[in-house]
Order: structure tokens, then C-alpha cells, then sequence
């Protein structure tokens, strides 16, 4: 048995001052905490009710008002002033509608590094982990806490390894390889643990294939989607922070929960049906299935690379089909500036795509494009759950920015492979 | 051994979502507990909410609480005057939650609890224990750190009463 310890174990025991392993429950500072416009209010009620008056570090926390951008009613603009007039008060930083997602502009910001912990008041924090840095969801009441003190209490994960081997063929991406592991494990499959991606494999995968992988592990109920940092983590990196880092690497003898290889050159394009995430079927199990919506975006799938690949299958298979509702939300402006400097935001206009302020746009019903009873939505987004886009009567299905295209394109479910070769 | 808690078990299945606890519909129009116990698990049972006496339990079975991390799934339920959960599991979110806001989380074997029976939760020197129809079912025990918000009645007057997380000192391994 090892004694040897992993990414997790390593990241919490420094951000606690322990020598706490696995199983240990410890207090840890963040390096910095994250509020939304969703869950936002309700920390700061917490936070007024535990007493507080000033927040102990305002430079560790952000809000993002992403959930409502922009707000579709006069209760969600409310929510908005709130957050922004506390954040005003405490001096804490804010990022208006339009600037993207919360996730998003943690990483883009170089808020997220490696060795850091850094939480969010929002599940998929766990996006942070594609940058080496412990990335993890909290509670309104937990944000609140952090406000006051800037710790949390955390269980120390777990750690299951996911060794990912050979390179995706073309037309498969990390939302294939994504889906594919969560169909294998469930939705719960990784509760209360930690996911560390690794192997030649991770390696050989883009920045962009990397949060994917780590924004996913949330849907097997990972406590954080953790890998390591390398030459393409310094350069994501280099421009967005001035603050040193130090990689934190698992040992070779790091004491694991399981071990799981994934081969990714055998791998197919993957969807998930209504309406679970772990309902992950070959794309062939869908074909043919009809589409009304095709939404691209998310802090899944809505970064620069998504939707070059979406835009390269959509114009190689002759553009979108009649009566296909095409709707398209980068993830943030940073995003939105690349797609129109580079084109792309033309390529869309041009194919009849409905293009939406950067944000969580369509993503959980909360302000975007919604979908009439009985209507069905194919989407990059993580999460497919009844009523997830604002209507219960509607079906949703996930897949990869390419094969959400190429249903685009076709009106049906279709293999994005027919038209790459 | 101290009992924490006595009540009716109300029995439910595996993979309870939030949604499931308290609809999303019905959290568009107000937050307060006090509203909203009116439609708890009103999808699993329409009757659900109109049946609960104060101090029942909720006994259920794998991953309970998965789906969104919203806290209002918690304070329903103590809103509806349950004050302990006992799941085989729970989704890292509502435990979270559940600490936070005092709600006992107990995770332990369900199968044989049955619906309607009196159960107890009591903490033995060896940690939590579910007492049901005679028998002892060992619990899973909560670590001190979070035992203490519990104890606290949450992480509201735990941090209002200490100003800060009291760091225990740790077993160094
Ligand atoms: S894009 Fe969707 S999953 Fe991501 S933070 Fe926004 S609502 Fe949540």
C-alpha cells in the first residue's frame, strides 16, 4: 500500500495546514470564492445574518451576474442590484452582464492556478480543476461563511484516477470522452470523491479538451476534476496572472479508490438522452431522432474552439436545415471578441444562428431562448435534466459542439464523422 | 448513548433530486420555508406535505439531494419540521447544505427501515447509530468540525456565536 498522496490531498492539506489525508475534514482558506447572480442573494442575506459587516478579504471574492444576463424579469433585475450594491459597499469586484460565465472568467482571469482553491457558489466550479487548481461547488450559506472568514470546511475527496489513452479520431471530442465516463460510472459513480485525469493522453489534449473534462466531472457527482499542469497550463495562463505558481503532481505511490482507463481512439461521438446525464448511448442509438433547437454554449461548450469545430461541420454539411432553431451564447465577451475577429460570429449570422449575450444564456432556463411543450433541444451543455431549459415538457439531449452541428444541418441526429474526414 | 432525534420514518427511494424536494415553479414565487413546506415532495406524493407531522424523519435511499446545490431544498425541509435525514447516501451538495443549516444528515443502511416506523438517532461512543424496530443500525459518524455547526444549529449561528471557524487540532497521519 502507498503512502503516497494525490492532487487533492496535497492541495487541502496546504490550504488547511495539515498533514490531513483523504477522509479528514479540515478548515481551508481560499484563494478565492466565487457568487453568482443565483445564489449571490442568499449568501448575502447569510452573510448579514452571521453578523457581518465587512467581508475579511474582499479580494478574493468575485460575483458574476451571469445567470440573468440580462435579466428577463423585474424580480431577476432585483437580484442583480443586489448583488451589485454589496459588492459596491465591500468593494468586491464585479462582472456585468455580458462580460460570461462565472467559470469562465475565473479562468480567464488567472484567478484559477495551480495549487490553488478556489470555490464557487455554483456546481460546476469544478471547471477550475483543467488548471491544476482545486476547483469545488459550495452552498449560499458556505459563500457566506467565506465572506466572513474566507474559509470553508472541506471533506478531503478520495481520488479516482482516470488514465485516458491514444487520441480522440476526428469528429470526437472531450464532450465524447466526457459523456463516455459518465455513462460508465453513473451519476453518482464518483460522489464525494475527486476525478485526476492523467496519462499521455491528458496530455495530448488542448486547454479548451481539459475544462471540458473537468466541467463534466460534476455529472458523476465529482467533488473536483483535477490534472496537471504543463507547458499548455503555463501558456493559458501567461498574460492572465503576475501571481507565482507551483504545480502540485500526485505521488507515484498516491493511494487511489479506483483506477479507470479510458481508450479515447476507440471512442465514438456520445449523446445523452432525456433526462439524465448518465443516460450516455453511441451517437448511432440516436440517428434520426427529429431536433427543433440546436444550442450551442455553456461553460460546457460555449469556449472559442466549440464553436470553430461546430461551425466546420455545420458549413461542410451545406448550412442549417429549414426550421431548425439555431441559437449560439458564448461563454464570455473574450470569447464573443475571438469569434468576431476571427469570423466565425459571421459564419453563424450567416447560417440563421440566434446569437445571445455571453453568458449561461439558454443553459438553465433562467434567461435566453426557451422551448415550447413538446419540443426537442439537442445542446453542449452538461446537463439534460426534465424542465433543465426552463420548459418540463421539453426533451434534451447532449452532445459535442460537432454533433449538435451536424443535427443542425440535418434537422435529425446525424454522425458529425460523415462530413469529416 | 444520547438520542439526537426521534421521530416517524418517512420512507422514499434512491436518487431524490431537488427538484423532487421543492419544484423549481414553486421557488419562483417566494423562499420562505414556512410557504413552500406546503409543497414538499409534492411530485413524489401529493399528500406528502399534508401528512408530515413535526419531528418525522426522512429515510431514503442512495444520493440523496442530487441535482442543484439551491439551499431551499434543505431549509423546506426543516420548514415542514423534519429535523433529521437518513440516506444510504447523500449528494455532496445537500450534505454540505444539510450541515449548514443543522439538518441532521445520518448515513447508514435503509433497506430495512420501514415506512411509518419509529426511529431514533442516537450518537454511541462509536458514532451515530439508527435505532429501528429493535435493531442497531451503525451510522456513519459526523467529523467534529462539522459536528460542531451542527451542535451550533448551523454555520449561521456558528460563525454569528464564533466569528471564525474554530480549527481543532489535527491528527497529524
Ligand atoms: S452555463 Fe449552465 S451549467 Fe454553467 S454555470 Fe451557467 S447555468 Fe450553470
Amino acid at each position: 500500500m502507498g503512502q503516497g498522496r494525490t492532487i487533492a490531498e496535497k492541495i487541502l492539506a496546504a490550504k488547511s495546514g495539515t498533514e490531513a489525508r483523504a477522509g479528514d475534514t479540515v478548515i481551508c482558506t481560499v484563494d478565492a470564492a466565487l457568487g453568482t447572480d443565483a445564489s449571490g442573494p442568499m449568501a448575502i442575506d447569510y452573510f448579514r445574518q452571521m453578523g457581518g459587516d465587512a467581508v475579511k478579504d474582499p479580494a478574493r471574492l468575485v460575483f458574476a451576474l451571469d445567470h440573468y444576463a440580462p435579466p428577463p424579469t423585474q424580480k431577476a433585475a432585483g437580484h442583480l442590484k443586489t448583488v451589485r450594491e454589496f459588492c459596491a459597499a465591500q468593494n468586491i469586484a464585479v462582472h456585468e452582464i455580458g462580460e460570461g460565465i462565472g467559470h469562465q472568467l475565473i479562468l480567464e482571469t488567472g484567478r484559477a492556478r495551480p495549487g490553488a482553491l478556489v470555490v464557487g457558489a455554483d456546481s460546476h466550479a469544478v471547471t477550475y480543476g483543467a488548471l491544476n487548481c482545486f476547483g469545488t461547488g459550495i452552498g449560499s450559506s458556505d459563500l457566506a461563511g467565506a465572506m466572513l472568514t474566507s474559509k470553508v470546511w472541506l471533506r478531503i475527496p478520495e481520488t479516482i484516477r482516470v488514465n485516458l489513452e491514444g487520441c480522440l479520431s476526428p469528429g470526437v471530442s472531450a464532450k465524447d470522452a466526457a459523456l463516455a465516463l459518465i455513462g460508465e460510472l453513473g451519476a453518482d459513480g464518483a460522489a464525494y470523491k475527486a476525478l485526476e485525469f492523467s496519462d499521455v493522453g491528458a496530455a495530448e489534449l488542448s486547454m479548451d479538451d481539459r475544462f471540458v473534462l473537468a466541467n463534466m466531472s460534476m455529472e458523476c457527482g465529482a467533488k473536483a476534476g483535477l490534472l496537471d499542469a504543463d507547458a499548455k497550463t503555463d501558456a493559458y495562463l501567461s498574460g492572465r496572472t503576475i501571481e507565482a505558481y507551483a504545480p502540485v503532481s500526485a505521488d507515484i505511490d498516491a493511494v487511489y479508490a479506483e483506477t479507470i482507463n479510458l481508450d479515447l481512439s476507440n471512442l465514438a461521438p456520445q449523446l445523452a438522452e432525456p433526462h439524465h446525464v448518465d443516460n450516455v448511448v453511441g451517437i448511432e442509438a440516436g440517428l434520426g431522432q427529429v431536433v427543433d433547437m440546436v444550442y450551442l454554449g455553456t461553460c460546457t461548450g460555449g469556449r472559442a474552439s466549440d464553436f470553430h469545430d461546430a461551425l466546420r461541420v455545420l458549413e461542410a454539411a451545406g448550412g442549417t436545415a429549414p426550421g431548425v432553431n439555431l441559437v449560439i451564447t458564448p461563454a464570455s465577451r473574450e470569447v464573443h471578441m475571438a469569434l468576431l475577429a476571427d469570423g466565425t460570429l459571421a459564419g453563424f449570422a450567416e447560417m440563421g444562428a440566434i446569437i445571445q449575450t455571453p453568458g449561461c444564456g439558454s443553459c438553465c432556463g433562467t434567461c435566453g431562448s426557451v422551448v415550447a411543450d413538446g419540443m426537442t433541444v439537442i445542446s453542449t451543455a452538461n446537463r439534460n435534466f426534465k424542465g433543465r431549459m426552463g420548459n418540463p415538457n421539453a426533451e434534451i439531449w447532449l452532445a459535442s459542439p460537432a454533433s449538435c452541428a451536424m443535427a443542425a444541418a440535418r434537422g435529425v441526429i446525424a454522425d458529425p464523422r460523415e462530413v469529416l474526414s | 448513548m444520547s438520542t439526537l432525534s426521534t421521530g416517524r420514518a418517512r420512507k422514499l427511494g434512491d436518487d431524490i433530486d431537488t427538484d423532487t424536494i421543492i419544484q423549481s415553479q414553486r421557488k419562483r414565487e417566494t423562499l420562505d420555508p414556512l410557504v413552500l413546506r406546503n409543497f414538499l415532495l409534492e411530485s413524489w406524493d401529493p399528500n406528502f406535505a399534508a401528512t408530515v407531522r413535526d419531528g418525522d424523519i426522512l429515510v431514503a435511499g442512495k444520493n440523496f439531494g442530487c441535482g442543484s446545490a439551491m439551499e431551499v431544498a434543505v431549509t423546506v425541509v426543516l420548514g415542514a419540521g423534519i429535523r433529521a435525514v437518513v440516506a444510504k447516501s447523500f449528494a455532496r451538495t445537500y450534505f454540505r447544505n444539510a450541515i449548514n443549516n443543522s439538518l441532521l444528515p445520518v448515513i447508514c443502511d435503509t433497506d430495512a427501515i420501514s415506512d411509518g416506523a419509529d426511529i431514533e438517532v442516537a450518537a454511541s461512543t462509536n458514532g451515530l447509530v439508527v435505532i429501528a424496530g429493535g435493531n442497531e443500525i451503525p451510522a456513519s459518524p459526523l467529523p467534529d468540525a462539522v459536528r460542531a455547526i451542527v451542535d451550533a444549529g448551523g454555520l449561521v449561528p456558528y460563525l454569528k456565536h464564533h466569528g471564525d471557524f474554530q480549527t481543532l487540532p489535527h491528527p497529524a497521519t
